[in-house]
């Protein structure tokens, strides 16, 4: 084998996944992720665990896989980390752990991701349940949402000995990992529904069809049903559109409503009642990890999809791996390419789109090059369905309900990367609610943080 | 799961069910909604309140067969369950955040068109345990199709009925009974609340800008999450675009564009009358009659 490479993982084949939503990566074997493992230099001060959000022992756990102890890896993980699976899959790799790996200077870094990601099938595959503690604080604390914040929130703190409670608006838990993020990434069954379960196993309770700030406030949870902290983990879920005319046609849709669609209510499976506009050909805006999971979706469905971004390949902030994919199954990118206008038929339905070419001129305060406008370079190109994936912001609904709880200009609680403690007493928050639209990984360390800082505040009472 | 205490066919296509959901029946008021979901197959469906025992812990909806998923929801039974109701969602109706006194001095006229009867109630109802007596206007197509009217006169100031076809009281549209009330008896409204289809939501709010009269339109657009996270719900309100599930439903109907909003809630015809002949016949091709081209 070739040590400065990566052991390649067996994917689908590109033609074909194009047509399925099953997972595209089959990930590595025992024996792949062993040799995977061997690469591992096992560094003194491990420069991968610096770029890790939650601090995983990395050269510990892979030390374990290349010793085919995978229970001890398991174990390893489970010390920093609740969602493996998903987040071996998920995470931004190449510009956290795997991008400070010392084997990425001369060759490929170590598969750090992948690892993870075998550790957590193959403890789900032979039954590794996560220890619930035999010790009972005899509190009781309020989960906000049930998405990546708010299972390692409750997850952390249930081990404690905490009565743990999580309350999710939607009818199914796991919020972006189920509505957001599509099977053929992170399957819903064989790897989402496990890690939640892990969660319930902990002794976490979790109510649905509750919005916080309508069904239930806040302040009704710690004063009529003796909630004595709170942890707000309800995420960025407002999405933007630009505000271009013709946005309100039919076949105009935000990447959340489109994929809410396909991931929550199944509207891909002829047994659901959801419906889908699939489209025969589909535009879609934007150039992060929702535009790449929108567009490889309605490609799924049957349509050509175009991707629309006004910067270039470099600055997309999608995932690497993810944009290699949809370029292997076919997604056209349209680049240095922004929409001007939608333009509709005479029923309201969306017939074209007038776009205008772009180029970058200087660095922004982002230090990505702001593109500028080309003038008279508009030009229109055929279209019956758009997908808007412009980003997203926290749904004011309960910092509008909850007296004392501050949020700064973006509608984003306030509160503190240490220990989440918000402006309210006794109420915590953390990921997207609290920084806007980030990544699982943040989302998971910030609900670390609230636990710890719960844990803090209800033993000093 | 949230069981079903009763069920009950009001009129044809329209059924009115009782639902076990105590934090909804707490914390509700009028003018919000709810999203069911019959099962783990089902979609989301947005319904307003109709009703509420908040020490029996229930909550009354009552909607119309229109689609595959209320022609199954009407199947369902008392001691039958839904799997999912969220609720309560919206913004409650304005006047339930003024002062009862101020109101008084108010003169209201809700306008309740079709089903759209069932989310006027609660409105009227409250109004009535606020000591507010407010007039009414029911219409309907038919005498067989008019819903709640012995409800709605326990609790109305005076109600007035009026059948497309002249079958029950008066024929004729419920804008032909406005213009009658305003112009040949003199009456002299503060605001109207006029719930029911689109159509008639607009052509009210054409005559009442006419009239002078402000009026407040509760929209039904498509939903799915009801949550404001996806913005299927969107109408244009003057200039602005709002999300109905969260800045509403209810709004100034004089600012609301109703042509839009008409467009959007036809997205899905095609796919919901497939899902409907799928239901009903078990196929979704019939072929070569000609009749499916809008």
């Amino acid at each position: 084998m070739d040590m400065m490479k990566k052991v390649p993982v067996r994917e689908q084949d590109p033609k074909v996944r194009a047509t399925n939503f099953e997972e595209v990566c089959y990930g590595y074997n025992e024996e792949e992720a062993v040799m995977e493992a061997s690469r591992c230099l096992n560094c003194k001060n491990a420069r991968c665990v610096n770029g890790c959000p939650v601090k995983i022992d990395i050269p510990a756990f892979i030390s374990q896989v290349k010793e085919k102890d995978y229970i001890g890896a398991a174990n390893t993980i489970a010390k920093s980390s609740a969602l493996p699976a998903v987040c071996g899959r998920v995470c931004p790799q190449e510009s956290q752990c795997e991008g400070q790996c010392v084997r990425g200077i001369k060759g490929e870094a170590v598969s750090i991701g992948k690892l993870e990601r075998f550790v957590a099938d193959w403890s789900r595959e032979h039954g590794f349940v996560p220890e619930a503690s035999a010790e009972k604080k005899g509190k009781k604390v309020a989960v906000i949402g049930s998405g990546p914040a708010g299972l390692t929130c409750a997850g952390d703190l249930a081990k404690l000995g905490y009565d743990v409670t999580i309350f999710e608006a939607l009818h199914e838990p796991g919020g972006v990992l189920t509505y957001g993020i599509p099977e053929f990434r992170l399957p819903k069954q064989a790897v989402v529904q496990p890690e939640i379960d892990n969660v319930r196993k902990l002794g976490v309770k979790i109510e649905t069809n509750v919005i916080i700030g309508k069904s239930v406030t806040i302040d009704e949870l710690m004063d009529d049903e003796g909630y004595s902290a709170v942890f707000i983990g309800s995420g960025a879920g407002l999405p933007r559109f630009m505000g271009i005319p013709g946005e309100n046609a039919n076949g105009v849709f935000s990447a959340n409503e489109y994929l809410t669609r396909s991931n929550l209510m199944k509207a891909f499976r002829e047994d659901y009642d959801t419906p889908i506009a699939a489209g025969k050909k589909v535009v879609v805006v934007g150039g992060g990890n929702v535009a790449m999971d929108a567009a490889r979706t309605a490609l799924r469905l049957g349509a050509e999809v175009h991707v629309v971004y006004r910067r270039s390949e470099k600055e997309l902030p999608a995932r690497a791996e993810e944009v290699h994919h949809a370029k292997e199954e076919g997604i056209i990118f349209n680049l240095l390419t922004n929409p001007v206008e939608i333009l509709t038929d005479e029923k309201g339905w969306v017939k074209g789109m007038v776009v205008r070419k772009m180029e970058l001129g200087e660095p922004d305060a982002s230090g990505r090059r702001r593109p500028v406008e080309v003038a008279g370079s508009d030009f229109t190109i055929d279209v019956d369905t758009v997908i808007m994936a412009l980003g997203t912001s926290p749904n004011p609904l309960i910092s509008s309900t909850t007296d004392g709880l501050e949020t700064n200009k973006h509608k984003c609680i306030v509160a503190s990367e240490e220990n989440g403690q918000t402006s309210r007493e006794g109420v915590f928050a953390g990921g997207d609610a609290v920084t806007g639209a980030a990544t699982v990984i943040l989302a998971m360390e910030a609900g670390r943080a609230g636990a710890r800082g719960i844990d803090e505040y209800l033993s000093g009472k | 799961m949230y069981p079903i205490l009763e069920a009950k066919m009001l009129a044809d296509k329209i059924y009115l069910m009782v639902l076990k959901a105590p934090r909804i029946s707490k914390n509700c008021q009028p003018g919000e909604f709810v999203i069911v979901k019959i099962d783990e197959e089902g979609e989301r469906i947005p319904l307003t309140i109709c009703d509420y025992d908040r020490e029996k812990e229930t909550i009354t909806i009552v909607f119309q067969t229109v689609g595959a998923s209320t022609e199954r929801m009407a199947g369902l039974k008392a001691g039958d369950s839904f799997r999912d109701v969220v609720g309560p969602l919206g913004n409650p109706s304005e006047f339930v955040k003024e002062d009862p006194e101020e109101l008084k001095k108010k003169k209201y006229l809700f306008v309740a068109g079709g089903v759209g009867t069932a989310p006027v109630y609660p409105q009227v109802k409250w109004m009535k345990e606020h000591g507010i007596e407010a007039d009414v206007i029911m219409g309907s197509k038919t005498k067989d199709l008019l819903i709640l009217e012995d409800e709605m006169r326990e609790v109305a100031g005076n109600l007035y009925v009026t059948t497309d076809d002249g079958s029950y009281c008066r024929k004729g549209m419920v804008t032909e009974v406005i213009k009658d009330l305003v112009e040949n008896q003199g009456k002299k409204y503060d605001v109207c609340v006029a719930i029911g289809p689109m159509i008639m939501m607009k052509f009210v709010c054409l005559l009442t800008k006419e009239l002078g009269i402000p009026t407040i339109v509760s929209l039904n657009p498509i939903m799915v999450d009801g949550t404001g996270m996806c913005g299927a719900c969107r109408v244009t309100v003057g200039d602005q675009v709002k999300f109905a599930c969260v800045d509403g439903p209810e709004f100034d109907g004089h600012a609301v564009n109703f042509d839009e909003a008409m467009k959007r809630q036809q997205m899905y015809k095609t796919e919901e009358g497939r899902a409907l002949l799928k239901l009903q016949e078990g196929a979704t091709h019939h072929g070569g009659c000609g009749n499916c081209s809008d």
